[in-house]
């Protein structure tokens, strides 16, 4: 009994302690994959604050604007073009999405439109393997992805790139969200759909400018992920792991998502590298589900999150 | 339906509340069943039956057992794999461990050991709902496969990590393993859904099944009214699981014959709940109708291209039945949200006027 709580309590914090720059690189290690995490969460965050739907296509999303890059790149297209006409892909999938898909289900419940983007996800899927071919592609935009040794530590520039463009997006957003007339009605949208309405806000064109917004948030997170490991299918799989950094930072709120994000990509690396080993590893799969978990029953709405929760 | 209920009177409060008040209706539904027991075993070719028919009822199964929780009970659910996965290997423990117990009760145990984890991991259900509650019980869909395959006793020591359905017979018929004719686990499969829908049509139109809709309708006006939301949440994740674990049990046994971890992740979990949602929520019949579309709507898909002549290359075909598919999703909850259930509801209450709508 005592060798288990010191294996859980003691052994872990004296191997932190015993060499502090592997600890810095393993919690470096953490804060890129989080902050990956955080980019797909963003997404979710963006169409649930002014729509109230859940967009499981998200991850999904994120591969198509991946793929869509990598087919462009691979035609001989300079990289700035390349990335002009994803953007512009994706602004014309959301004009897609909000004529076929989400203008029919107005007024319909969550889960009925959390289904139609299952539908959503699937037929991404499929149109993005059948346009662009299925195997696994290099994503090179001109990232450099070299190691250099800073203070005794080994950083990635590819991990430190991902840090600044997710700085400034999140800033852009802010002030987007913020400081903008479109912004306001946005906000607006989200508190509550029909006020809005009544005073002049147009809800198609809001949904459009919120799926447009988060399709090139995808392609933030599809290049980001697809310089470090290929674009492929796996990609759309991050947004389960979206799920509990939206927990954590709260369904409503973009630092929220940022936040979360981070605390789920450290928590998990650290506690897969010191804590792991215990129950032999490859806890990583569910560390921040079961987090997550915890993470409800104490603060239900996140840690940023609007208390918009009924509790039972 | 084309018939009606003219002159059927009912004179006692039994017979207005039975589960099929119509004759013919009773008829209809006893003809069916009769008809599913003899005519594929005796028609069907092996492919449709072990391809085809048997996973079909074995989520049916599953999805009936979803549809109780989430259809009824308002709890959204996706560790349905979970859940199977410990019903498939709850029944693997029990089988190898105990060769002399009838396969069918180790079936049942394995029901009940699923819903005794169903409970454990329905305990947020008291505090959250909606998608946080997915997220919740995505946690037992993740740390369940984990646990299945980190802990070699759960697999008997194979090296290979998977489980394999032994011989066993039911009245000295052999219905798993290797040597058992799809018939047999046919007619087993069959059995069990058959059973399984009859308790769940009885069991929603009962105090319990009340009680559920209660809850999903409005809890706070449920608890006001004396539903005690504790005892109701968790009787629906505990009921839920049992049927799921049922259904993992059969999955294996069956259908499949031996089965790794990966078998149950987290796309059986979403393939269970599209069914349910296809089918429509809180419906019985909607989680056959729901299986039937999941199950047979791609087979249609991969088989189409040759029946108009077409050959189309592997990939690109594959593809093609992804977008149908989710496009069809999406037509069928813009047609019709509430599933395929309402969908016939609406086409016998259109039958029942015919040929004189007005």
């Amino acid at each position: 009994m005592s060798e288990i709580l010191y294996g859980v309590l003691v052994a872990p914090f004296r191997d932190m302690a015993g060499s502090p720059a592997f600890l810095a690189e393993v919690v470096l290690g953490g804060v890129f994959a989080g902050l990956l995490y955080s980019l797909v969460a963003l997404g979710f965050v963006l169409i649930f604050k002014a729509s109230g739907v859940f967009n499981f296509a998200q991850g999904v999303m994120v591969l198509f604007a991946a793929l869509t890059l990598v087919g462009l790149l691979e035609r001989g297209l300079p990289v700035v073009v390349a990335l002009v006409l994803t953007a512009l892909v994706m602004v014309a999938l959301a004009f897609a999405i909000e004529r076929a898909v989400l203008r029919p289900l107005v007024n319909q419940e969550h889960i009925i439109l959390f289904m139609a983007t299952i539908g959503l996800n699937f037929f991404l899927e499929g149109f993005g393997e059948m346009v662009w071919g299925a195997n696994v592609k290099k994503l090179d935009v001109g990232i450099p992805d070299r190691t250099f040794v800073m203070a005794g530590i080994q950083v990635n520039q590819l991990e430190l790139f991902a840090a600044v463009t997710a700085a400034v997006l999140v800033a852009v957003l802010a002030v987007f969200f913020h400081g903008t007339r479109i912004g306001r009605a946005l906000r607006a949208v989200a508190d509550d759909h029909e006020a809005a309405l009544s005073i002049g806000i147009p809800l198609k064109t809001i949904w459009v400018i919120v799926w447009s917004v988060a399709g090139i948030v995808a392609m933030v997170a599809g290049i980001m992920w697809g310089a470090k490991s290929g674009v492929q299918f796996s990609l759309s799989l991050i947004a389960l792991k979206a799920l509990p950094v939206l927990i954590l930072g709260g369904f409503t709120s973009v630092p929220g998502a940022i936040a979360g994000g981070l605390i789920v990509g450290v928590g998990e690396k650290l506690g897969e590298v010191y804590w792991g080993p215990l129950v032999g590893g490859a806890i990583e799969n569910w560390f921040a589900y079961v987090v997550a978990l915890a993470f409800l029953l104490v603060r239900p709405q996140g840690l940023f999150g609007e208390k918009i929760i009924e509790r039972v | 339906m084309i018939y009606r209920e003219a002159g059927q009177f009912k004179t006692t409060y039994a017979s207005d509340q039975a589960v099929f008040p119509i004759v013919q209706d009773r008829v209809v539904v006893a003809l069916a069943v009769v008809a599913a027991f003899v005519v594929p075993p005796l028609v069907a070719d092996e492919y449709w039956l072990q391809a085809v028919l048997i996973p079909l009822l074995v989520y049916s199964l599953a999805a009936l057992g979803l549809n109780l929780l989430t259809g009824y009970a308002g709890q959204l659910s996706l560790g349905t794999g979970g859940f199977m996965a410990v019903g498939a290997y709850a029944a693997f423990k029990l089988a190898t461990a105990f060769p002399q117990l009838n396969i069918i009760l180790a079936f049942l145990l394995s029901g009940a050991a699923a819903a005794a984890i169903g409970l454990v991991f329905g305990i947020p259900s008291l505090r959250i709902k909606g998608f946080y509650l997915a997220v919740a019980t995505l946690a037992a869909q993740f740390f369940l496969i984990w646990l299945f395959n980190k802990v070699p006793w759960f697999v008997n020591y194979a090296s290979s990590g998977t489980i394999t359905a032994p011989p066993r017979t039911v009245f000295g018929v052999m219905v798993s393993g290797p040597t058992a004719t799809p018939q047999a686990r046919y007619v087993t499969a069959l059995a069990l859904v058959a059973v399984g829908a009859l308790v769940a049509k009885n069991l929603v139109r009962g105090r319990v099944g009340r009680s559920w809709m209660a809850i999903r309708d409005r809890d706070i006006a449920a608890e006001i009214i004396g539903v005690r939301p504790l005892r109701t949440k968790l009787l629906a994740f505990g009921i839920s699981s049992f049927y799921c674990g049922v259904a993992g049990a059969e999955l294996v046994f069956l259908y499949l014959g031996s089965a790794e971890t990966l078998a149950f992740d987290i796309s059986l979990s979403f393939l269970i709940l599209f069914m349910v949602i296809i089918g429509g929520l809180g419906s019985v019949l909607g989680s056959f109708l729901g299986a039937a579309f999941i199950v047979l709507v791609p087979i249609l898909l991969t088989n189409a291209p040759h029946l108009a002549g077409l050959a189309l290359p592997v990939a690109l075909q594959k593809q093609m039945e992804l977008m149908v598919f989710g496009g069809l999703i999406i037509f069928f909850l813009i047609v019709e949200p509430n599933g395929l259930a309402r969908l016939w509801q609406i086409a016998k209450e259109k039958l029942r006027l015919w040929p004189f709508p007005h």
